[in-house]
Order: C-alpha cells, then sequence, then structure tokens
C-alpha cells in the first residue's frame, strides 16, 4: 500500500535553508527560524522546545568538536516538510570539519554528574531520528527526523 | 538580534549578614553566553554565602553549555557545602534538566518567593 501523504499548507514540500559560519552567536539566528518553521508546519509547544533544544546542540556539537571552536568555518543547514506515513520535519546540518566515527557518537552515562557531555543524549531525546554520515567531500551530515 | 548582555542581571543579599544570594539570571544562555553566565555564578562565592538561589525566572532558553554551568557551580558550592537553590525554571528550561535527569540532582523550586521560604 502506498504511504498516505500528508501535505502541510503552511509549509510546501521545499527545503529552508541556511548558511551560517561557525560562531557561536549565530546561534539565536538558527533557532529563531527553527522555531518559525516548526509554527508553520503546527507543531505543539513541547515539540517546537525539543526541536530547537536538538538544533542547537547539534550546532555546538559541530562549534566545539569538529571545528574544535574555530569561528569562521561553514555550517549548512536544510529544513524540509517531508510526506509518508507521517508528516515529519527533516532537518539536515552539514559540515566540513573533522569527522567523527558515527558509532562512536553516543551519549554518555547520566548518573555521572558532570559538566559537558550531553548534547547526543539531547538530540536522541528529542527527536525521532538522528543519523550521522561522512560526506564524500570531507566533513560530516547529520540527518535529525521529528514526526508531526 | 543576538543577545551579547550580562547574562547575570542583578546579584542582591536577602541579609546584612549576607548569608543569602540571590542571583538574577535572564535571556537565553546557550554557547554564546555559558562562559559569561558561569563566571558570573562564581563572582558571589568569594563572599562565602551559606546558601545561593539562581532566580531563572527571566530564563528564556538554556541549552547545555548553560547546564553545565550549573553542574560547575554545583560541584563547588558542595565542596564549600553553600546551599543551591534554582527557581523559576520555564516549562522549557525545566525539560532540559528533565532529558537530563538533572532535575533529580539540583534543588528546583517553581518560584523565587518559594525557594526563599522553603
Amino acid at each position: 500500500m502506498e504511504a498516505e501523504y500528508r501535505p502541510v499548507s503552511n509549509f510546501p514540500d521545499s527545503s529552508i535553508k541556511l548558511s551560517i559560519v561557525s560562531t557561536p552567536a549565530h546561534l539565536p539566528v538558527v533557532r529563531a527560524t527553527v522555531e518559525s518553521v516548526c509554527k508553520l508546519m503546527e507543531f505543539d509547544e513541547p515539540t517546537r522546545g525539543d526541536i530547537v533544544l536538538a538544533v542547537d546542540e547539534a550546532l555546538a556539537n559541530v562549534i566545539k568538536h569538529a571545528y574544535q571552536g574555530a569561528n569562521d568555518k561553514p555550517i549548512e543547514i536544510a529544513l524540509r516538510s517531508v510526506g509518508g506515513d507521517k508528516t515529519a520535519l527533516k532537518i539536515e546540518l552539514r559540515d566540513w570539519g573533522e569527522q567523527a566515527e558515527p558509532a562512536k557518537i553516543k551519549s554518555r552515562d547520566l548518573d555521572d554528574v558532570r559538566p559537558g557531555g550531553l548534547g547526543v543524549h539531547i538530540m536522541a531525546r528529542c527527536m525521532n531520528e538522528v543519523n550521522y554520515v561522512h560526506a564524500p567531500d570531507g566533513g560530516t551530515l547529520l540527518t535529525m527526523i521529528k514526526t508531526l | 538580534m543576538t543577545e551579547t548582555g550580562n547574562p547575570i542581571q542583578n546579584v542582591r543579599w536577602l541579609d546584612a549578614e549576607k548569608t543569602v544570594v540571590v542571583v538574577e539570571a535572564a535571556g537565553e544562555i546557550d554557547l554564546h553566553r555559558s562562559a559569561a553566565f558561569q563566571e558570573a555564578l562564581l563572582e558571589p562565592l568569594k563572599k562565602h554565602p551559606q546558601r545561593m538561589i539562581v532566580d531563572m525566572t527571566g530564563v528564556s532558553y538554556m541549552d547545555s553549555s548553560g547546564v553545565a554551568s550549573l553542574v560547575k557551580l554545583l560541584s563547588r558550592v558542595r565542596r564549600d557545602k553553600i546551599n543551591l537553590r534554582l527557581a523559576g525554571l520555564t516549562p522549557r528550561v525545566r525539560n532540559v534538566f528533565e532529558i537530563t535527569r538533572l532535575d533529580t540532582v539540583f534543588e528546583l523550586y517553581p518560584s523565587l518567593q518559594e525557594a526563599i521560604d522553603s
């Protein structure tokens, strides 16, 4: 049976793309954009908070780890409403920084109360899918999906 | 468009003996502002309070870097035997604590008044 596609009238099936450099000063701008897209797609308030948080944590990880704090490196973000059995928001984050082995990107033990290392756990908790792949021309493509 | 102001808006002592300090945080506390947040949080500890209340009523957003600043503060106050309370977390900020299970580690109060009175 063919999957049902439910178009979202406020958000046609096309990407919204952002190109930023790897400075933390740009994070509020990205968060505001993601929040707007989530509102257009009619995600409820708590889910909007989860999605914004997941994107923010992913970008922070790119800045801190892939680019090791450099504030002038490229990051591209694409937001797209996708169909299927359920409508979903698909978010792609592309960087050209240092690659980590995808299998080694995992949450840490939360019972160990110490600062740092919580971003991956937060992303996994907030999104339905989180997937890292090495891009053929260097860097990493992170794809995250949240169903409506 | 980005926030560059001090994430700590005000520091006030509740008594003349300076045993209880209220630190009022505000705005969005993310990777951009968490270093300044952490530095400002540690400043009142130099006067050796018995209790520190961080009023988060005005914090509209916090990510794991902001939470990390508070975890570092917690480590410091535990060492110095200072009671730390966080007050007035908005649902979104509280959600970050719940996701990371830190809501069971920190003393959280719904409002500043409750943190003062309890």
